[in-house]
């Protein structure tokens, strides 16, 4: 067993160790933050003197040392926009894309797993079958269509919600979140809708076929045939034995959702990660670009890891993801 | 199903029949795949179809842009669902564009599919580290957000069909390589494929030859749902402004260029291109829906 | 557990309503296009970070909404010999924080910058090494500036960068002391309140500003990136004003009824195509696709065919909602060395046709036209649209656009520190543009035509190496005239020269325009900036 768990954390470190390399060349290569940032009168001696406090001067595997060597200290560089060390510049900005991320997943499963119960219950109503063109539609149609269509509609035509930003927020144990405030949660309503359209989707899915299983398993044929409520048997039973799927796939789209979040923050200027990437991007502030996908890299092997210790430890065998889904 | 136990009988006599029969029942499917036949015939006839070739800028005039649909060209053509901001004819732009995306999402998800199979069974049947190494790369590119890993990829390529092709290429083989792997490794226990090792078959031949038809189907159903994706993933690409020439629109970059005339009450711009997209994908996942349904018989039930 | 987040909650809503309520200080709310990065003055040279920067901060020359330079914290100022210029500073002026603002704090601001701001991606130090400007300080309210030969721009220069406090600025952390307020002491009209990076920075009425009373309490800047979602922001009441309304919606929003207004004025940034000049050029090709072996770019026919076969009429009234000013020149009118005998050339196919065939081109070429997608207004739109008029020429035209980051660093190349392989520009023909920041022609003759020359800094902007022996010695000559009246020719003559060999094709200056609420009043400004008190209640 700690043989099994050496052997994945030494792989770990290696696919990170390689990714700090693609991430640092490739982000290297896509242009000079120097024609960005110097003003156009800024003349060439007065760029050469900017690429030498960049450092952009010396060869580029020099630039991967140093920037290796001040990453094994945790230190990945200062964004140069702000000024201030990229991954507390990425920090800062995590509650409002998690606040953001959380309300989606919160609204899918509002949403998804009620209609997606009422589907799997009635199989060939007809509500049933719009409710499954809906979840079909949800899958279809582009995130940035749909956001942009929200604003024409609902902060426009209708006027009945903000169109773009953040509302006020209120610090809650230091975390500055805008779900408590009636003009936070109205700035929130649209962009998280937009985020959870894909989920919602996904969920009805998911649990009309859990509710399809379930509902054929000798257990609730038991219950039924013992007279129990209906409601009761849907409750407890179905719904206990639908959410453990339900959550486990949600929670591997969570990553996705954070991801995607870029499109949603970016219409809806939502001052999330996502759009602080984009931005990042856009004035090739580097030190930011590198920090934001090394630390989404780390994130996400980590998790893996920790998911695959756990199956050894609880499945030795290792499963190979065969539910279907 | 309950007519299931009458019929099994025909699954391994005329299984190609009974596919037919099971896929005909449900009517949205039909519908679905009526429209995806016509609007794949409507890409592939484009020259044919489209009263301008909205990609030769000698065919388009910056003078007639922003026309109502209905209304006619100086040149005298007749604007059905009217013209961009550039003076192209949008019912043209969309024919033409459908089929860049069509193009876009097939070929990526094909290429894709090709490695992916490739790679998976490889992995499945060597096992050992080769499978090790190929399964980490795979994981950690299945945990990166296809999106994001597009995004920077497009910042790096730089735009064109090509490119474009390429970045979704990158984003999709992985997914493929998995799923083909866990069947593979699913359908290596079975004992057939004992079977196959007790005649001293080939490797390789093994692999194409035996494992290979029994992850098909699943196989068919993923890749028409991932076509759908792939052309929606480069719609949001184009809306970021990435990917291809703004010569050469597709529906993403049709959509992305008419929104800014949206609120000044031109729509025809963006909403005819959104329209066709949506239908295009919405027809192409009720068909995967289906299939899923009809091919895989865990769903089935 | 349930009560206590109900408690939590009601308490939150209560406190998010009880801010609402108090509605009694006015305030205005700006939806700008990019994001502030950082509110040191001396940080990076962006304009989005320099127009909120100039409602803390002044400089010792401003610019008036036509970019002449005018007095700020220096009342006036003058040559007193060959490279000796003598500022005076504004007496009773006070920091923020109640100190007196005096001549160390000019001083200061020379040395800062001279020191250099360590890990400021574009400080503006550049501005002193330019003619190697010295100070002294005379007394309290007196400085001399020196430099190693004549030199008549001082003023302008001046106004390229802000003055910082000496007994606050000192020895803090550059930028990040600016964006939590401990530095962000200044005597402009607005004192530092909140910056949130990427939501909003909030500024608030400095009650004791030497200047006129500024007409609001708070001043917010909103970034709002798209185009579209900032105009829905303002017509959905989340902002007051926005700068950059998108163009098709201009003549929606100028009519008289629609609750809004539109201000609109010519700007310094002229939109132009520019030529690289190699003796063989990697994007023109033949009609069969061959790489061609001669450049006809170099061919002053092929590059006024061009010109002419740009419909400029069409471009304003069909791409840019009627929002631009063709022109055949450089600098805008009303500017300093304006050449007002360039007049932009008419559009004629024929004429342009004519002129190919003449230059052996009858049968035309291929060629690719580059440029960004994200930097000026409707830049991709032009592009496609030139690339239509050039091809009905015979010039089949492909187009390339890209985002800004990838454009750019193509297009200079050519920088001895790229990477190698990367020191040569990337593109033949391309589409770019140039604000006048200065408000007057040395700058801009200096920067487009002037010869590429590292030592010199001038051709900085010059990305196609064209070179002209009678312009670099006029705009040389120009550079260290002091006398206004004997400049003025030298600048006027170098722009004609070059523009009428066609060293590059100008299509227009953009027209900058703002779209606020009917309510409001705003004095457009030529150079892009919006500030809070351009804007007034009406």
């Amino acid at each position: 067993m700690s043989v099994f768990i050496l052997r994945r954390v030494m792989e770990s470190v290696f696919v990170i160790l390689v990714m700090t390399f693609l991430v640092f060349f490739g982000v290297s290569v896509i242009g000079s933050p120097i024609d960005i940032f110097a003003a156009q009168e800024c003349d060439q001696r007065c760029r050469a003197e900017l690429a030498q406090r960049f450092g952009l001067d010396r060869p580029i595997w020099e630039q991967y040392i140093l920037f290796l060597g001040n990453a094994l200290r945790g230190e990945l560089g200062n964004s140069f926009q702000h000024g201030l060390p990229a991954l507390q510049v990425i920090l800062h900005r995590a509650p409002a894309t998690l606040e953001l991320a959380f309300s989606a997943v919160f609204i899918a499963f509002a949403v998804g797993v009620p209609l997606g119960m009422w589907a799997g219950l009635r199989p060939s109503a007809w509500s049933s079958r719009a409710i499954m063109t809906l979840s079909t539609v949800g899958f279809s149609v582009p995130t940035f269509w749909i956001g942009l269509i929200f604003i024409m509609v609902f902060a426009l035509w209708l006027g009945w919600l903000p169109a773009i930003g953040r509302g006020q927020t209120v610090s809650i144990f230091g975390l500055e979140l805008s779900i408590f405030t009636l003009d936070g949660l109205s700035h929130l309503v649209l962009p998280a809708t937009t985020l959870a359209l894909f989920n919602i989707a996904l969920l009805i899915r998911l649990t009309r076929a859990g509710v399809g299983e379930v509902l054929q398993s000798e257990y609730v044929r038991f219950a039924r045939a013992k007279g129990l409520q209906p409601s009761r048997i849907l409750l407890v039973h179905v719904l206990k034995n639908i959410m453990i799927p339900v959550v486990t796939v949600i929670g591997i789209e969570f990553g996705g959702t954070i991801a995607f979040a870029v499109v949603t923050e970016t219409i809806f200027s939502w001052p999330g990660m996502g759009k602080l990437l984009i931005d990042a991007i856009e004035v090739l502030d580097r030190p930011l670009i590198v920090a934001y996908l090394i630390l989404v890299v780390v994130l996400f092997v980590t998790i893996n890891l920790i998911v695959d210790i756990l199956y050894s430890v609880l499945d030795p065998r290792v499963r190979l993801g065969g539910r279907a889904r | 199903m309950s007519a299931a136990a009458g019929t099994s009988v025909d699954i391994e006599e005329r299984p190609f029949r009974q596919f037919v029969r099971d896929f005909t029942r449900s009517p949205g499917a039909v519908v679905a795949l009526v429209v995806l036949t016509g609007v794949l015939a409507a890409a592939a006839l484009a020259p044919v179809l489209s009263p301008q070739n909205p990609y030769d800028l000698t065919q388009i005039d910056i003078l007639d842009n922003l026309q109502k649909p209905g209304s006619e060209s100086m040149s005298g053509m007749k604007f059905l669902l009217g013209s961009d901001g550039q003076g192209r004819d949008i019912l043209s732009a969309i024919l033409y564009g459908l089929r860049t995306s069509l193009i876009v999402g097939a070929a990526s998800v094909f290429i894709a599919l090709a490695i992916g199979v490739f790679v998976g069974l490889v992995s499945a049947y060597r096992g050992g580290w080769v499978d090790t190494v190929i399964m980490r790369i795979v994981d950690l590119q299945l945990s990166l957000p296809p999106i994001l890993i597009a995004l920077v990829l497009l910042v790096l390529l730089g735009g064109g069909v090509d490119k474009i092709i390429l970045a979704l290429v990158i984003v999709q083989w992985s997914f493929f390589a998995r799923t083909v792997r866990g069947l593979a490794l699913v359908e290596n226990n079975r004992e057939y494929m004992d079977a196959a090792r007790g005649l001293r078959l080939g490797g390789l031949r093994v692999l194409f030859s035996h494992l290979l038809p029994n992850c098909l189907p699943t196989l068919i159903v993923i890749a028409t749902v991932q076509v759908a994706s792939a052309i929606s993933l480069e719609a949001t690409l184009s809306f970021l402004g990435l990917g291809l020439p703004p010569t050469e629109p597709s529906l993403g970059l049709l959509i992305a260029n008419g929104f800014r005339y949206m609120m000044s009450g031109n729509y025809w711009v963006s909403v005819f291109p959104g329209i066709a997209l949506l239908v295009t994908i919405m027809s192409i996942n009720v068909l995967g829906d289906r299939l899923r349904d009809v091919l895989n018989p865990r769903m089935a039930r | 557990m349930k009560l206590f987040v109900g408690t939590v909650l009601l308490a939150a809503l209560s406190f998010g309503s009880g801010a609402f309520a108090q509605t009694a200080p006015t305030t205005l709310t700006i939806g700008v296009r990019s994001e502030t990065s950082s509110l040191d003055p001396h940080w990076t040279q962006f304009p989005q970070d320099k127009q909120v920067e100039d409602h803390i901060f002044e400089r010792l020359v401003a610019m008036d909404p036509n970019s002449r330079p005018i007095p700020a914290l220096a009342t006036s100022w003058k040559p007193i010999n060959d490279n000796t210029w003598e500022f005076q500073l504004r007496r009773d002026v006070k920091w923020h924080d109640g100190k007196p603002f005096t001549a160390d704090d000019v001083v200061f601001t020379f040395d800062r910058l001279r020191a250099g701001i360590a890990g400021a991606p574009a400080s503006p130090a550049f501005v002193l090494a330019n003619g190697n400007k010295q100070i002294k300080k005379v007394d309290d309210h007196t400085v001399h500036i020196q430099t190693t030969g004549p030199f008549p721009t001082m003023p302008e220069e001046l106004a390229f960068f802000s003055i910082v406090a000496a007994h606050r600025a000192q020895g803090v952390t550059p930028s990040v002391d600016f964006n939590n307020g401990r530095a962000t002491i200044g005597t402009g009209p607005y004192r530092f309140a909140e910056f949130r990076p990427g939501e909003r920075v909030v500024v608030e009425r400095n009650p004791d500003y030497w200047g006129a009373k500024p007409e609001w309490d708070r001043v917010v800047f909103r970034p709002i990136t798209q185009d579209a979602t900032r105009l829905a922001a303002l017509m959905n009441g989340d902002v007051d004003i926005i700068d950059y309304p998108p163009t098709p919606d201009l003549p929606r929003l100028r009519q008289q009824n629609s609750g809004y207004s539109v201000s609109e004025i010519a700007s310094d940034r002229v939109i132009y195509i520019q030529f690289s000049y190699r003796d063989l050029e990697p994007f023109v090709k033949n009609l069969d696709g061959s790489p061609a072996t001669v450049n006809p770019l170099r061919d002053v026919r092929v590059r006024k065919a061009m010109s002419l076969a740009i419909n400029r009429d069409a471009i304003r009234d069909r791409i840019m909602g009627g929002a631009s000013l063709p022109t055949g020149n450089i600098v805008p009118p009303g500017f300093f060395g304006y050449a007002e005998q360039l007049k932009p050339d008419p559009f004629s196919a024929d004429e342009a046709r004519k002129l190919l065939q003449q230059a052996g081109f009858e049968k035309g070429f291929k060629i690719t036209l580059h440029g960004p997608n994200n930097r000026y207004i409707n830049d991709q739109a032009i592009i496609e649209a030139i690339a239509q008029m050039w091809t009905r020429v015979g010039i089949q035209t492909e187009v390339n656009t890209m985002p800004r980051n990838i454009f750019f660093t193509d297009v200079i190349r050519g920088d001895p520190m790229t990477i190698p392989g990367f020191d040569v520009g990337k593109f033949s023909v391309w589409l770019s543009g140039w604000g006048t920041a200065s408000g007057e022609a040395v700058y801009t003759v200096r920067g487009l035509l002037e010869s590429f020359n590292p030592e010199a800094g001038s051709g900085n902007a010059n990305w196609g190496r064209y070179t002209n022996a009678r312009v670099d010695s006029l705009s040389r000559k120009a550079r260290v005239t002091l006398d206004p009246a004997a400049r003025l020719p030298l600048l006027v003559q170098a722009t004609e020269i070059g523009l009428r060999d066609y060293a590059l094709v100008p299509i227009h200056f953009q027209v900058n325009n703002w779209a606020f609420k009917a309510t409001l009043n705003h004095r457009p400004r030529v150079n892009e900036r919006t500030y809070a008190w351009d804007v007034t209640k009406r």
